[in-house]
């Protein structure tokens, strides 16, 4: 059967200017949306753009039929907070960009805090880790920078092998992590971020004690309409980023969170969404000592927004976001809130909801057919749409594989695809 | 960002001080306990029918529908319709999958332990490229609680082995995965030592700048630098002498003479051929590639050589040496007849989840049409790790005498739902998901009030 779907799949590949057209009929359509699940459902493609989802669609424009033969289809997942196309190789420095890590003077405050880095000008997406993420089902990710207090901006990826973000996004980084550049102490890490925002709203350049122009005015672009990604796990430490977030007016989610079940409430009441990795169940340092298990299905039980990341290894295995979100419904997450935790909530903390992250009328076509529960391990994706154009599940490590499945031959394997 | 697995932990370290192999030879009156000795004692237990389950025996059987007997620690039958003994307690199983306790062969458990600080960090003696005598078991601490959440995963036995940072990073130890507040009383008993070797990366990086190894042709020199200065202490040994105390070739001499098991993280094919060439000039015998992500270029040599492969189901791209990483790699070297794959954790959260690391594997194989039952995979995490280990005549598979380490699974146990519900050791019940009283919690959580 599933041999039969990629047939079908490549076949409307080969379409060529239809490519962006497809009817994907009889299939299990988990929208991650208001629809909920609708069984033996089509969608509806055109233009790389979702036009009707429901039973029986007249298929208008004469679209490519792709079979789903029940199978489950989701919208392409959210691959985590990564570096996916900002680092090939980990431990390779001159491979990667995703932190700014510039010498700092004597204070080391005005070189740590520049809001005007910005990521995404490193972003590359011909990096093989796209392709390897696409295969894991993935189709968007978050990118990350770090490095500092305020480190900056990354941005929302589509992993369609596009250069520009769908939106950027602001970090800030709080914790153990950033003692050094912050006195060694925590209460300095939420003094100067205060501080700096202060700073940032004087009507005219004044001393620049903490921030650059440039910086000053990426702050206050970024705390005019976006949400901070606040990099934070310890429940004081949460809480103090709640209060700075009313304090200076800006919105926030949290990143990491390994404590955030412990203010559940006030995160719901305060509109902010957790980032957290559900596998995270060990006091690994003393900022999560309440690490636990359960910290999804906690916060999602009191109303908070709970999305999924992969806090170990986040971007060559941007794909186990996939088993992450499984984790937090095996230990107690409804399903459906697991999907969205991958797809329409992330979509929505970011800011990108109104492109991606459901299956609905309107949204771009970014699609996946499935084997199985896409929740499962023992499931993989089996045919892939971005923007309605079907995009071959192949990697640099499926072409590996398919190199050494085959027996040697006369000649080298060199000479082999 | 990413907390990258850079892996200086490494693989296995082994662990069997002669002392103990020699037991036999020593015969020292009972007063006298050898130094750095077991002093496991398994928890008793009345005897436990496990009814009506699907049991998976490790042996590449699966028996639907059938029975666990387990008695004084030790399996007593596995089939159907057993007879519950005398004073027997009785488990109705129905629906549930029974396997062997899961067995990590590469763990960092008590080395590296949560909380990862900087006082905690006992992993690697990153001193000197060769470190051949020191011993992991002397860096366990036994209050880390990554113990007890790999436990809620089914394991109950695992190999802690220094990190890779050196060549010869030094022996492992085998544990039993029990509560305790010595090492000693976790001890696998009378279970080999093994040596954790590293290639590659690890150490040039470390040591380039630190006299050498600077290149992997120094790491080379390294090694057998190593083994040539333990050749003399070995021939004496050899000859009934007793050769002037040296620790580090005391454990070199005990690799050459096979007491200790070899474990070498080698992520390259052709490093690999390389660590095979050097065990033929020394004459040792390498039981498996530790990471090893290139192993399926290999994998003809390696059944070949009958070398095990331990290995990540999905790791890759974090260093160069892993860039080649392919999610079927375990198949691959599986599918070689006499091919031995293990699927190892090398972190504290891969091994509370073994099952689905397999379980990934298995679903990444059937891509390719290569299809893998759970009577088989479940070998990759039980008899195969058991067999590397050296202690596969103890544990490792559901087998008449053999040590009651038994998980329940509440069903198929490759999947993200699986769950290990009930944990049997030795036959004692030591851990239970649905009973707060059977789940052990180490000291250093006790009174932390961010606790769950």
């Amino acid at each position: 059967m599933s041999r039969r779907i990629l047939f079908l799949g490549l076949m409307a590949f080969a379409f060529g200017a239809q490519a962006q057209n497809v009817l994907i009929r009889n299939a299990t359509v988990h929208t991650a949306g208001a629809q909920g699940t609708l069984q033996n459902a089509d969608v509806l493609v055109q233009g790389g753009i979702i036009r009707a989802v429901g039973r029986n669609l007249a298929n208008t424009g004469n679209a490519p039929v792709v079979d789903a033969g029940g199978k489950p289809l989701t919208p392409g997942l959210f691959g985590g907070i990564t570096d996916i196309g900002l680092e090939e190789i980990s431990a390779e420095d001159s491979t990667v960009d995703a932190d700014l890590n510039l010498k700092t003077g004597e204070s080391g405050l005005i070189e740590t805090l520049r809001p005007e880095f910005d990521a995404t000008r490193a972003y590359n997406p011909r990096s093989t880790l796209l392709a390897v993420a696409r295969v894991g089902g993935m189709s968007f990710t978050a990118l990350n920078t770090g490095g500092s207090l305020l480190p900056g901006q990354g941005g929302v990826m589509r992993l369609d092998g596009g250069y520009e973000p769908l939106r950027r996004t602001p970090f800030i980084r709080i914790g153990s992590s950033q003692l050094n550049e912050s006195g060694s102490s925590r209460a300095a890490q939420f003094m100067l971020l205060e501080q700096a925002f202060a700073e940032a709203k004087l009507p005219v350049a004044g001393d620049p004690r903490l921030l650059t122009a440039a910086g000053r005015n990426a702050l206050n672009a970024a705390a005019l309409g976006k949400r901070f990604l606040v990099t934070v796990n310890r429940e004081a430490d949460i809480r103090q980023a709640l209060k700075l977030s009313s304090k200076t007016g800006i919105r926030i989610a949290i990143v990491g969170g390994a404590e955030a079940w412990r203010l559940s409430d006030e995160l719901a009441a305060a509109k902010v969404p957790v980032f957290l990795d559900a596998m995270d169940n060990l006091p690994g340092s003393f900022e999560q000592i309440g690490a636990s298990e359960e910290n999804a299905v906690r916060l999602h039980r009191a109303g908070v927004s709970v999305s999924f990341i992969n806090g170990n290894d986040s971007s060559h295995n941007a794909r186990k976001v996939r088993q992450i979100a499984g984790v937090a419904v095996a230990n107690g997450l409804p399903w459906e809130a697991g999907l969205a935790g991958i797809t329409s909530a992330p979509a929505k903390a970011l800011g990108v909801d109104s492109k991606i992250g459901s299956i609905k009328v309107g949204k771009t076509a970014d699609l996946v057919l499935w084997t199985g529960d896409p929740l499962d391990v023992a499931s993989t994706a089996s045919v892939m749409w971005l923007a309605g154009k079907n995009t071959p599940l192949v990697s640099r490590q499926t072409l590996l594989r398919d190199r050494y499945l085959a027996p040697e031959g006369p000649l080298p394997r060199a000479y082999k695809p | 960002m990413s907390k990258t697995p850079l892996c200086l932990a490494m693989a296995f370290a082994l662990c069997a001080t002669p002392v103990q192999a020699k037991k036999s030879k020593a015969a020292p009156e009972a007063a006298k306990p050898a130094p750095y000795a077991s002093t496991y004692r398994p928890i008793t237990s009345p005897p436990v029918l496990l009814r009506n389950a699907t049991v998976l025996t490790g042996t590449g059987e699966r028996l639907d529908d059938a029975d666990v007997l387990m008695q004084d620690g030790k399996i007593q039958a596995v089939g159907k319709n057993l007879a519950a003994p005398q004073g027997a307690l009785s488990v109705d199983a129905t629906g549930k999958w029974i396997t062997p306790g899961i067995i990590d062969t590469h763990s960092h458990l008590g080395v590296y332990p949560s909380p990862g600080i900087d006082s905690t960090g006992d992993g690697n003696e990153m001193t000197s490229p060769v470190t051949a005598e020191v011993w992991a078991e002397h860096s366990v601490w036994p209050q880390d609680a990554g113990f007890a959440k790999a436990l809620a995963g089914g394991v109950t036995s695992l190999q802690i082995l220094p990190g890779s940072a050196n060549l010869i990073g030094g022996r492992s130890v085998i544990l039993k995965n029990v509560a305790a507040t010595t090492v000693q009383d976790m001890k696998f008993p009378d279970a080999p030592h093994g040596i954790k070797m590293a290639c590659g990366e690890n150490p040039k990086r470390v040591y380039g700048n630190k006299g050498g190894p600077a290149t992997r042709m120094g790491n080379m020199a390294g090694f057998r630098e190593a083994f040539q200065n333990a050749e003399g202490y070995r021939r004496q040994l050899d000859r009934g002498e007793t050769p002037e105390p040296n620790l580090r070739n005391e454990t070199l001499a005990g690799v050459m003479r096979g007491d200790i098991t070899v474990n070498i993280h080698c992520y390259r094919a052709d490093e690999m051929a390389q660590m095979i060439d050097l065990s033929r000039e020394f004459g040792f015998k390498i039981a498996s590639f530790h990471h090893a992500v290139e192993a399926y270029k290999v994998a003809d040599l390696l059944a070949r050589e009958n070398i095990c492969g331990a290995l990540w189901a999905d790791w890759w791209g974090f260093k160069l040496e892993a860039y080649d990483g392919i999610e079927e790699n375990i198949a691959l070297v599986d599918r070689v007849p006499g091919g031995c794959a293990i699927v190892h954790s090398d972190s504290s959260e891969g091994i509370q989840r073994l099952n689905q690391e397999a379980a990934k594997v298995i679903a990444s194989s059937k891509r390719v049409n290569i299809d893998i039952t759970p009577e088989h995979a479940i070998r990759w995490l039980t008899s195969n790790a058991a067999k590397a280990l050296r202690i596969d005549d103890r544990t490792g598979s559901l087998q008449a005498g053999k040590m009651a380490d038994v998980v329940v699974w509440n069903g198929m146990p490759f999947s993200t739902y699986a769950k290990a519900e009930k944990v049997y050791i030795d036959g004692a019940l030591l851990y239970d998901r649905g009973n707060r009283a059977l789940q052990p919690r180490v000291d250093f959580i006790l009174g932390q009030e961010g606790q769950p």
